[in-house]
């Protein structure tokens, strides 16, 4: 069983839900990240998602593409984020999620990329333009090397799509809680209600709710309906303004 | 010889391995309601006869298939014809696809329509199609391009399109894209994106495709009319590829020379041109597998080019399959000859070319010259270059 789904189980076991913090790998230097990451789990974070610098980010509303642009601005990239996780890994056990644009990993190479990555201690990789039909190498090889492969739902998904992305996915699967990109603003309404409970009958794999969430009383709603919560833009925004992050993540924590 | 060549894309949008859907998840339902739509109205006798009507009447189709005579006779090779593309309304080829893309829309039910534009050819062609049939429109620009095209933005407002300036990234014709792909991540349910070139995620690179391969039918048959044979040599300019496909698709089955021509920019040495089969790999980018200017990592060049049509990172996956087969072949113009055909052409047959046709010129220039008299060639004129006038005229120096 990998890190993540272990980290899923004892939550469950123990009637909890994953706090699933996203930070831009390089945002504002590679030494701050690994710092971030401990203090993100010094504040309560299960799991990190860690971003890795791409030029085109066309999933990503304004506050994580300026991340991007920061990092890339530092010269990281993919080749300089494994080793950033072979670092980390050394202080700690926390689940470590990439999320990667498909570009960066074609470029690298898919089976250099998953055997480099699971060496380093990735545990599992979102990567946002992959649907599931264009990723059976991917997930072949993925599983080979035991990488977690975590795919997106959205609420115009089919129940086609649904089954579809439910059996792609290894470790969770991602639902986006909005029609739109990552930060837009959260609406918690029946579509969600709906497509997760479609979900929640198509697999028993756990399933994180992501894009938009940004105050506790939103991650609590959500948090309710779902198996993990994953919080980006509202962090990295803090990141930017060199304001406190632990005292947020807490305060989310505490919440769900 | 003929080869007759398999249909393609295939059912998931393959060109034999490049093409495909990489796009996130929220589009999916939307790319398999445009597939549907697409290959149910293409055979949908009403959809034809109002496509039909409008290329007639409203674009002005068939556009002519124009002898330059003065033109052959300055180069002293091969007989050169210009399909005048630039003669349809709006004054370049995006209108064929963007009418058509419109009137999809509106049978789909959706309200609004998006583009992105570079050297705003698109934007105009999608405002006014948006104005035609009733839609409200937005069209994303980089700031670059819209200092690059002032002119254009213009017609775009007053044909009642919002233009929204994008300001991240090289702020060009990509970043464009990439807005106009987060817009319609976000407004999926009542918007249609309406791309303006072969390429992204299926079905846009086949059905753009098809949208612009009446040029190449009109022009085969209007060639076969004037001297009795087919052409020995096609040209085109490659930005994302739709006036060259346009053209050449009627043709694939013709043992003829095809050519594609690229921008060059300042020369591929200098790492400033948007050259991708000269000077890219294989990437994925903006919804498919192509040719791609990036760097080992895998992030995206910047480009340039005097022309801010050509001016982009990655190439229609069609291309791609049909260089690999050698039906195609993929040459480049560098800046100073496209502005040198640009005056050539302006000279020697009262025709300003867009900068980006004036590349398909400049490989005519390179070429005619060697081949004998009897031998024809087609370059596709594929717009007008009233656009470019004031940047030609700020390149050379000359206040307006």
């Amino acid at each position: 069983m990998s890190r993540i789904s272990k980290t899923f189980k004892k939550l469950k076991n123990s009637g909890k839900k994953a706090l699933i913090p996203y930070i831009m790998a390089g945002d504002p230097s590679l030494h701050d990240t690994k710092k971030l990451v401990l203090e993100l789990e010094e504040a309560g974070a299960d799991m990190i998602e860690l971003g890795v610098p791409f030029t085109d980010p066309l999933a990503d509303g304004p506050a994580i593409q300026r991340a991007h642009e920061r990092a890339l601005s530092q010269n990281v990239t993919l080749r300089k984020v494994l080793p950033l996780v072979e670092e980390i890994r050394k202080d700690t056990n926390i689940p470590l999620i990439l999320m990667t644009y498909y570009n960066p990993v074609f470029k690298y190479g898919i089976e250099a990329f998953v055997k480099e990555a699971a060496r380093a201690g990735v545990d599992g990789v979102i990567v946002p333009d992959l649907i599931p039909d264009e990723a059976g190498d991917f997930i072949s090889i993925a599983k080979k090397h035991k990488l977690d492969t975590i795919f997106l739902l959205a609420p115009t998904s089919t129940g086609d799509r649904i089954k579809k992305v439910a059996k792609a996915s290894a470790g969770f699967i991602y639902y986006v809680s909005i029609t739109g990109i990552t930060g837009a603003t959260l609406t918690v309404d029946e579509t969600m209600k709906s497509t997760l409970e479609k979900l929640k009958k198509a697999t028993k794999k756990p399933v994180a709710v992501g894009f938009g969430i940004s105050k506790p009383e939103e991650a609590k709603l959500v948090a309710d309906l779902a198996d993990g919560i994953i919080i980006g833009s509202a962090i990295v925004r803090l990141i930017a303004e060199g304001k406190d992050i632990k005292g947020f993540v807490k305060a989310i924590k505490e919440a769900i | 010889m003929k080869k007759i060549l398999k249909k393609l894309p295939d059912s998931k949008g393959h060109f034999n391995g490049y093409g495909g859907r990489f796009v996130p998840e929220t589009l999916m339902p939307a790319l398999h309601e445009l597939e549907k739509a697409y290959k149910n109205y293409i055979k949908d006798k009403n959809f034809i006869e109002e496509l039909s009507m409008l290329q007639k009447t409203y674009i002005g189709r068939p556009t002519a298939l124009y002898f330059a005579k003065r033109l052959t006779e300055h180069l002293g090779g091969a007989k050169i014809y210009l399909k005048r593309e630039d003669l349809c309304h709006t004054g370049a080829h995006k209108i064929n696809n963007a009418i058509a893309q419109a009137l999809l829309a509106k049978k789909m039910d959706k309200t609004r329509i998006i583009a992105e534009t570079g050297a705003g050819q698109h934007g105009v062609a999608t405002a006014t199609g948006a104005s035609l049939v009733g839609l409200e429109c937005e069209i994303y620009m980089g700031s670059e391009d819209i200092r690059r095209q002032a002119l254009n933005v213009f017609r775009m407002r007053l044909l009642g399109a919002k233009v929204t300036e994008v300001n991240i990234g090289s702020r060009t014709l990509k970043d464009a894209i990439n807005e106009a792909l987060r817009d319609w991540t976000t407004n999926v349910r009542y918007t249609h994106y309406v791309l303006g070139t072969a390429f992204g995620p299926h079905p846009y690179p086949q059905m753009v495709r098809d949208f612009q391969s009446v040029i190449g039918k009109e022009a085969r048959q209007q060639i076969l009319k004037a001297e009795g044979k087919l052409p020995d040599c096609l040209i085109a300019c490659v930005g994302g590829g739709s006036n060259s496909i346009g053209l050449f698709y009627a043709f694939l089955n013709d043992n003829i020379k095809m050519t594609g021509v690229e921008a060059g920019g300042l020369g591929i040495e200098s790492g400033k041109h948007a050259a991708r089969f000269a000077g890219g790999s294989l990437g994925v980018f903006q919804g498919c597998k192509s040719y791609l200017l990036q760097d080992d990592d895998g992030n995206v060049l910047g480009t340039h080019s005097v022309s801010a049509g050509l001016d982009y990172a990655s190439v229609g996956p069609e291309h791609c399959y049909l260089r690999d087969l050698k039906k195609i072949e993929y040459t480049y113009a560098t800046d100073d000859e496209a502005l040198k055909a640009f005056e050539l052409l302006s000279r020697t047959e009262g025709i300003i070319p867009a900068l980006e046709s004036a590349h398909a010129i400049a490989e005519a220039v390179k070429v005619a010259p060697a081949m004998s008299k009897e031998s024809i060639i087609i370059v596709n004129l594929s717009g007008r270059g009233d656009k470019d006038v004031q940047e030609v005229a700020r390149i050379k120096g000359i206040g307006l």
